[in-house]
């Protein structure tokens, strides 16, 4: 029976589950910039809006209460998701963006100087890069990168060598949204604390692929977007160990952070709501719940299995194919697949796949030091989620070859 | 494929990856910068004006298909043109691109260029179609 139960779930379609392939016939491979949506998700935000609408903390009436109530426990919910202590570690924002800006002002301003070094990955996306030198231009501490080798991976050494004494604060994404490269997260995090550095994850890319355990992995600050994990757009987090959140000062000042405001002066609110200015988005919180409830009721192990089939089963067509060039490791990938075709541009790859109603990106996916890195202004990117299956791997790889096909004398120059 | 072969036809391939107007002009009188942030492209135009007419117009840069046949195409267009013909032809191409109606005489001042006349159909791409246009349009009017 147990058996029977395996290969039934191992059989099931995913893409049943997401209302927007009903009726459109379109091969999706874009989920690293936002994935589609589960009918689960959709229905918990209209029932919120049916029922319990209110501004939360605001009113003393119970449906103010109520939506309250809905909020916080969307708090802890994500607070269990990343195995937090404490669900005021855990706070809402707009996006992962939003919470790395967070990071960088209401951290890195106040606790970095002149000599100190904040130490990147080439890997990170703009959003962890930009604040960041926002940051080292008004305090002075210098930004150093850790490179990637020729297998798109950084090594040990680079670790070992280039976080040093003066590194106050370390960023890494956990996987590339280029080139699907997973960083070893773990020797990062514990080569940061073994100098005294704060340890900042950005685990946009691998939110919805893989668990990320916040306390075993001793990460001091983690950021996301929901929307790149089955959940609605507009809303984020940041974790933030709680006795680093308690000692940094607020980043957006406004209506519910406040404790008392007087004509000059102002006491703040306790964590979380220290960090939550203005009106919170409720409904993107109860949505965000929602998608952490769908990943669980299908579990990471069925997970990684169904997508790391899906990513092999890309790489090893994609690299059968001599015009095509990959930009992306061998071992230790996820979920993302960068490759240009020889001699098309990439924007021009992704016109003519998406005449084949195949959506991939194409550019430099907000990490322009990595493509500048790698030599190359843009890839053609392919990203992958729960709904997607080999027959839609089937059809790019289809595509490709007829692109090939028109263009071979291009191609082949 | 019928769609792939109205946007990405044979003169457009061709002039893509043609070197003929892909030069330094040496003698260039002025010269202006266009880019794309959307998709890197980039092109730097030069031209060579004398007594009001276009003699010789060049570029140099890189980025997609679109853009760099429609610079290129742009250039076999204008050149030997009078600076007040040109400005006329860059209007017409826009106004072509934004799907008003052309007469038969405007139609056959863009000559080549009215390969372009589908990409109004795939509006990521208007951007690409017209960037070397818009920025011939203000080096003349420079
Ligand atoms: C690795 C990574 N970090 C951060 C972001 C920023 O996410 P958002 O635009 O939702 O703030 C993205 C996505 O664009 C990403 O891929
Ligand atoms: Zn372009």
């Amino acid at each position: 029976m147990k058996k029977l139960m395996g290969s039934y779930k191992m059989e099931k379609n995913f893409k049943n589950d997401f209302p927007i392939f009903k009726g459109k016939d379109i091969v999706y491979l874009d989920s690293a910039a936002t994935s589609q949506k589960p009918a689960c998700v959709l229905d918990a935000m209209r029932d919120f809006y049916k029922k319990s609408n209110a501004n939360p903390y605001r009113g003393a009436y119970g449906l103010s209460v109520e939506a309250t109530t809905v909020y916080n426990n969307a708090r802890q919910s994500v607070a269990d998701f990343l195995n937090a202590k404490e669900s005021c570690e855990i706070i809402f924002t707009k996006n992962a963006t939003e919470s790395l800006n967070l990071i960088a002002y209401s951290y890195g301003l106040s606790y970095l100087k002149k000599g100190d070094e904040i130490v990147l990955t080439i890997l990170e996306h703009h959003s962890n890069i930009v604040p960041w030198q926002k940051i080292s231009k008004q305090t002075g501490a210098k930004l150093k990168y850790l490179y990637i080798n020729k297998n798109f991976e950084i090594d040990e050494k680079e670790i070992e060598e280039k976080i040093t004494k003066k590194t106050k604060v370390v960023c890494a994404v956990s996987v590339s949204n280029v080139t699907g490269t997973v960083n070893n997260i773990d020797k990062i995090i514990k080569k940061a604390h073994s100098v005294g550095a704060v340890a900042v994850v950005d685990i946009s890319q691998s939110v919805a692929h893989s668990k990320f355990d916040v306390q075993k992995t001793n990460a001091d600050f983690v950021a996301f977007s929901a929307h790149k994990m089955y959940g609605p757009l507009g809303i984020g987090v940041l974790y933030g160990k709680k006795e680093l959140l308690e000692k940094m000062s607020p980043f957006l000042m406004g209506g519910d952070m406040i404790e008392y405001v007087y004509e000059q002066e102002t006491t703040f609110a306790e964590l979380p709501n220290k960090f939550e200015a203005g009106t919170q988005n409720v409904g993107g919180a109860v949505g965000l719940e929602a998608a952490i409830k769908y990943l669980n009721s299908i579990g990471f192990k069925e997970i990684e299995k169904h997508e790391n089939e899906l990513l092999s089963y890309a790489y090893k067509s994609l690299k059968k194919l001599p015009y095509v060039t990959i930009y992306s490791p061998e071992k230790n990938r996820s979920s993302v697949i960068s490759f240009n075709i020889k001699n098309i541009h990439p924007h021009d790859v992704s016109t003519m796949l998406d005449m084949a109603n195949i959506c991939v990106r194409a550019g430099n996916h907000c990490a322009q030091p990595l493509t500048r890195f790698l030599g190359i202004d843009s890839t053609v990117r392919i990203s992958f989620a729960l709904y997607n299956d080999k027959s839609d791997v089937d059809k790019l790889i289809l595509q490709i070859k007829n692109i090939y096909e028109k263009f071979k004398k291009y191609i082949e120059g | 494929m019928e769609e792939m072969d109205q946007i990405y036809n044979e003169m457009i391939m061709e002039h893509s990856m043609s070197n003929k107007n892909r030069k330094p002009l040496e003698k260039a009188t002025s010269c202006l910068l266009g880019h794309n942030p959307n998709c890197g492209d980039e092109i730097k135009l030069e031209i060579l004006v004398k007594d009001g007419k276009i003699v010789d117009a060049a570029f140099s840069g890189h980025g997609c298909a679109i853009s760099q046949s429609s610079t290129s195409i742009m250039i076999d267009t204008i050149k030997g043109k009078t600076v007040e013909e040109a400005k006329k032809i860059i209007e017409i191409y826009l106004k072509m691109i934004k799907r008003e109606k052309l007469s038969s005489k405007e139609k056959s001042m863009l000559g080549d260029a009215r390969a372009f006349e589908n990409i109004s159909n795939m509006p990521a791409r208007v951007k690409c179609a017209v960037l070397s246009w818009h920025t011939m349009q203000d080096l003349l009017n420079k």
